[in-house]
């Protein structure tokens, strides 16, 4: 490792390069069960409690597939719009490390279980396709822990609960041209995989873990240049500011009429540099061959078409419905496909209300505000979709007034309880009764003699003063249908 | 004291007639088993408190009036390379010196179940890496029939004790001829099954796609009545097959007129004129029961040994990675980084046959030779099952020897290991086509060393294999 602190390029000299990087991304399935046993997949349990001999890698212990983390990685494979194989092998990759307890992982070689897909990502305000080269199943390693006990200094202990975690291997095409469009990619790559429920893609867990190949060239040159694997782009953050450094180090290599080596290197948060960590001479030789425990991976087309059947909708489609299907503006879909629990929510409410514009400005505007208020996720809203449409339903007839449902939605919030409920008991409920009505009618006429004679004398605009002072009176309570009528025959 | 005059069913007879109890039978096992110890060392461990627990469990059942299982009392000895929970399990290295597993293999609880009972943990070959049983951190076996001799291996110990008398029937294991070998070698009845018929959970692996476990019996009926307890689909084991399990004891019936025999000509030419007798006098037998006697050829033989060498040695060398010294491998001391630590485990842990094959299967697999040989071996393996599958289009079952000489002389080959090698040049064959296959005494050289005769079957046909092994042996033994 080189301890002086490399040369990096300025950005007008980097700006006559052009990057090419690919992304390796490791995905965290979320199954209840292990991969290869029934251990729980749990987050925090004590240390080397969540395991059992086949994650031990004891002697004699045999892998057996979790049929839950196939159907998971066909369905992320399918969102990714990638072919699925029809037969798909496992395969053993090994090498020694102390947190790989059977010396070798279980992963994918030569036939994967899917490839050839692609992603559409927004990427400067424009749209653009990444190619997915492949996705496969694998199981995870442990923990190594290097630091934090007495005797660290001479000991690193190892935890195991994470090890057969079940992971799916996506690998992109080299389509990404910069830092910021493999920000994107992931981006993109995360909100898909939440949406379909197949992980959580928490970064912080350890649950979404990303390697990039990076190569730079001459813009307009024909042929990529040599690329270096740069590993341990675990955060949004520490993907651009590593792939930055890594392509201003390279540009710098070659401005200075060097080469880039062909080597794996490792990102140093804490500098916020690439470290080499091994040249190609000691690339490791991971020995794959067929793994002789598991038979063939076999996915009949009837078990894929039940897969695909029970996906949900994938947000890009469900963004192009919102707008053909409820007329709703390009911001306002797009905002509200953004997870899967606010698209549901959307649609239930917007069904309800019978009104899907009122639904997606009320949902985006108030209740967000009352959420993001209260730190709370639209999932775990104490207004129900169906409470927040009935009360949208009452604007939408014009038995409740905007003003007053702006009153009644933070009750709701506060008591979970519905909008009638709320009207009841606050004594908010829309004056009906014809008699009270009147009544306040006549009082208001009496009390505006000038903008009679005004009414009287063909202004007929003047009614809407008429109908905001009632509605002031009635404290918005009134159903401005009856008002009208009312204010019509006594004038 | 012995227990040679013991068979599964008399046992449950005095059991069930109260003649003795399975905890006196017990007693006496393992007297048996400590006494004839000090001249064959077939066992590294010796079980006492796992065998009179299981035998109180039969003592019990009986004494409640229920049906103490198809193995009730029957003392049984077991690999040391299938675990057994709370019992060391060495796999004869040094590398598990101290191995306790914390759980059984699935035949284990299967055979227990049964109410069969351990004695304790048989010597065998380093990992099952060889055919002598010279290969044990634990010392060599004696050959119970001429002690100067190897008993075969590498589950050298499972038949020395069968044949010995230190217990009745025993398990072993099967990757290239490690069962059938040692039961030519000692004389006594080995199986081994349809890959898949016996789970392979709690069987430390060699090689995955070759290991299987197999019984060992001084007779046809009693190596099937501890099959019969240990076969069937395991759910912790994908490879496990879900075919039902015939009723072996229904299937020897003695009825074997009309079977059509195939004799390898690749297997008996150039074999040893003294085996040859043999295996020629037992399929004239075979003629008189009323089998007919067809030549068949198994024309990928001659590639069998090397293609086997390629494979297992390939996952051998994956397999045994584990041992590292990280969790329960007895570890090496004073090593001052990780990567001195493994190689000073490795080192210390690892004898030299299974240093051997782990470089070989590292070479083999590694990147730029993948192709040229585990690719080439998988392609001959291939051939291989084919001969099998299209020799059974033409005959029943297959007859041939086990191995071309007798039991050798302690220490004869452990200068040439290719020669060694050579010694399972019948057996591998059936490894690699999965089928299954047995040894059943044919008699004795003039030397009066035992030779096994090898019956093979298709896939899945143990029930006519053992039809014909237990009707040959009665004609034999009448
Ligand atoms: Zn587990």
């Amino acid at each position: 490792m080189s301890t002086s602190a490399p040369v990096l390029a300025d950005p007008a000299v980097i700006a006559k390069y052009e990057p090419v990087i690919g992304l390796e991304v490791h995905v965290q399935i979320g199954t209840r069960t292990k991969i290869f046993c029934a251990c729980p997949t749990g987050f925090g349990a004590p240390p080397n409690t969540n395991v059992c001999p086949v994650c031990l890698g004891m002697p004699g212990a045999l892998p057996v597939l979790n049929r839950r983390a196939v159907e998971m990685a066909v369905q992320a494979a399918l969102a990714l719009e990638c072919r699925i194989n029809p037969y798909s092998r496992l395969a053993r990759k090994n090498y020694f490390y102390p947190d790989l307890p059977k010396g070798y992982q279980i992963s994918q070689y030569d036939q994967p279980l899917a490839g050839h897909g692609g992603i559409e990502i927004l990427t400067g305000g424009s749209p653009k396709r990444i190619g997915i080269t492949r996705a496969h199943l694998e199981d995870d390693a442990g923990k190594s822990i290097h630091d934090g006990f007495s005797d660290s200094d001479r000991y690193t202990y190892v935890d195991l609960n994470r090890s057969g975690t079940p992971l799916i291997e996506i690998v992109s095409e080299p389509d990404l041209r910069s830092s910021s469009e493999a920000y994107d990619y992931l981006t993109a790559l995360k909100e898909i995989l939440q949406f379909i429920g197949v992980s959580d893609c928490d970064m912080e867990k350890g649950n979404l873990r990303c390697d990039a190949n990076v190569s730079v060239r001459l813009r307009g040159a024909p042929r990529f240049g040599t690329k270096a694997e740069v590993k341990n782009l675990n955060s949004f953050r520490f993907l651009k500011a590593a792939l930055d450094y890594e392509i201003a180090r390279q540009v710098a290599v070659l401005e200075g009429g060097g080469t880039v080596v062909q080597e794996t290197r490792l990102y140093n948060p804490d500098t916020g540099e690439t470290v080499s960590m091994r040249g190609k001479e000691h690339a490791h030789d991971y020995r794959y061959f067929p793994e002789p425990d598991l038979a063939p991976l076999r996915i009949s087309p009837e078990w894929l078409e039940e897969l695909r059947s029970a996906m949900p909708e994938l947000p890009a489609r469900r963004r192009r419905r919102f707008l053909a299907d409820y007329g709703l503006r390009e911001y306002d879909a797009g905002v509200l496909t953004q997870s899967r629990d606010l698209s549901d929510y959307f649609e239930q409410a917007a069904a309800a209300a019978g009104d899907p514009r009122l639904a997606a400005n009320w949902i985006m505007g108030d209740l967000a505000g009352l959420l993001k208020h209260a730190g709370k996720e639209i999932a775990d809203s104490p207004v129900s979709a169906a409470h927040l449409g009935e009360l949208l339903s009452l604007i939408a007839r014009g038995s409740v007034t905007s003003k007053l449902a702006k009153e009644i939605l933070p009750r709701m919030f506060e008591s979970g309880e519905g909008p009638h409920a709320i009207m009841e008991r606050e004594g908010l409920e829309t004056i009906t009764d014809s008699g009270e009505l009147e009544r306040i009618v006549a009082q208001v006429i009496a009390a505006n003699p000038k903008q009679v004679e005004q009414y009287r004398g063909g202004k007929a605009s003047v009614l809407s003063f008429f109908m905001g002072q009632v509605m002031k009176a009635t404290r918005g309570q009134a159903d401005p249908a009856a008002v009208t009528g009312l204010l019509k025959e006594k004038l | 004291m012995s227990l040679e005059s013991l068979t599964v069913a008399r046992i449950r007879a005095q059991l069930l007639s109260r003649e003795r109890s399975a905890v006196e039978l017990a007693r006496e096992a393992l007297q048996a088993a400590e006494q004839g110890n000090q001249a064959t060392n077939a066992f590294i461990t010796i079980s006492p408190e796992r065998a009179l627990e299981a035998a109180q469990r039969v003592d019990q059942r009986i004494a409640r009036g229920e049906d103490p299982g198809p193995l009730a009392g029957v003392p049984v000895a077991v690999k040391d390379v299938i675990v057994t929970k709370g019992v060391r399990t060495t796999c004869g290295s040094r590398i598990l010196k101290d191995y306790i597993p914390p759980y059984d293999a699935t035949a284990v609880e299967r055979l227990e179940a049964a109410g069969g009972v351990i004695i304790g943990k048989t010597n065998c070959d380093e990992f099952a890496m060889g055919s002598s049983n010279e290969n044990s951190a634990y010392g060599p076996v004696r050959n119970p029939k001429a002690l100067d001799r190897v008993p075969g291996g590498s589950s050298g110990g499972s038949a020395a004790s069968v044949a010995q008398g230190t217990s009745v029937v025993s398990l072993g294991s099967d990757t290239g001829g490690s069962v059938r070998l040692p039961a030519s070698f000692c004389g006594c009845v080995g199986i081994t099954p349809t890959y898949g018929r016996v789970s392979r959970y709690g069987l430390v692996a060699f090689a995955s796609s070759l290991d299987h476990i197999g019984p060992f019996g001084r007779n046809v009926r009693d190596a099937a009545a501890l099959l019969q307890a240990i076969a069937g689909r395991d759910p912790r084991d994908a490879t496990s097959a879900a075919a039902p399990v015939e009723d072996y004891a229904a299937a020897m019936n003695g009825d074997v007129r009309g079977l059509r025999v195939g004799l390898p000509r690749e297997y008996m030419k150039g074999l040893p004129a003294e085996t040859g007798a043999l295996i020629y006098r037992a399929v004239d037998e075979l003629t008189r029961l009323g089998c007919s006697i067809h030549e068949i050829n198994l024309p990928h033989t001659e590639y069998a040994i090397a293609c086997y060498y390629i494979i297992a040695t390939a996952e051998a060398s994956s397999n045994l990675a584990r041992y590292d010294g990280v969790r329960y491998t007895t570890r090496a001391k004073d090593s001052g980084t990780l990567a001195s630590m493994y190689r000073n485990t490795r080192e210390e842990g690892f004898g030299a046959e299974c240093k051997r094959r782990i470089l070989l299967g590292t070479y083999v697999l590694s990147h730029g030779y993948y192709d040229a040989f585990y690719l080439k071996a998988q392609r001959a393996r291939a051939l291989i099952a084919r001969d099998y599958a299209e020799a059974f289009r033409e005959v029943d079952l297959i007859a041939g020897p086990v191995s071309p000489t007798p039991a050798f002389q302690l220490g004869e080959k452990t200068a040439d290991p290719l020669e060694m090698y050579l010694a399972d040049i019948y057996t591998v064959t059936g490894d690699l086509a999965g089928v299954p296959c047995m040894s059943v005494p044919c008699g004795e050289t003039a030397e009066g060393l035992p030779v096994g005769l090898q019956i093979i079957a298709p896939h899945f046909q143990e029930g006519r294999m053992l039809r014909l092994a237990e009707a040959y042996e009665r004609a034999v033994r009448r």
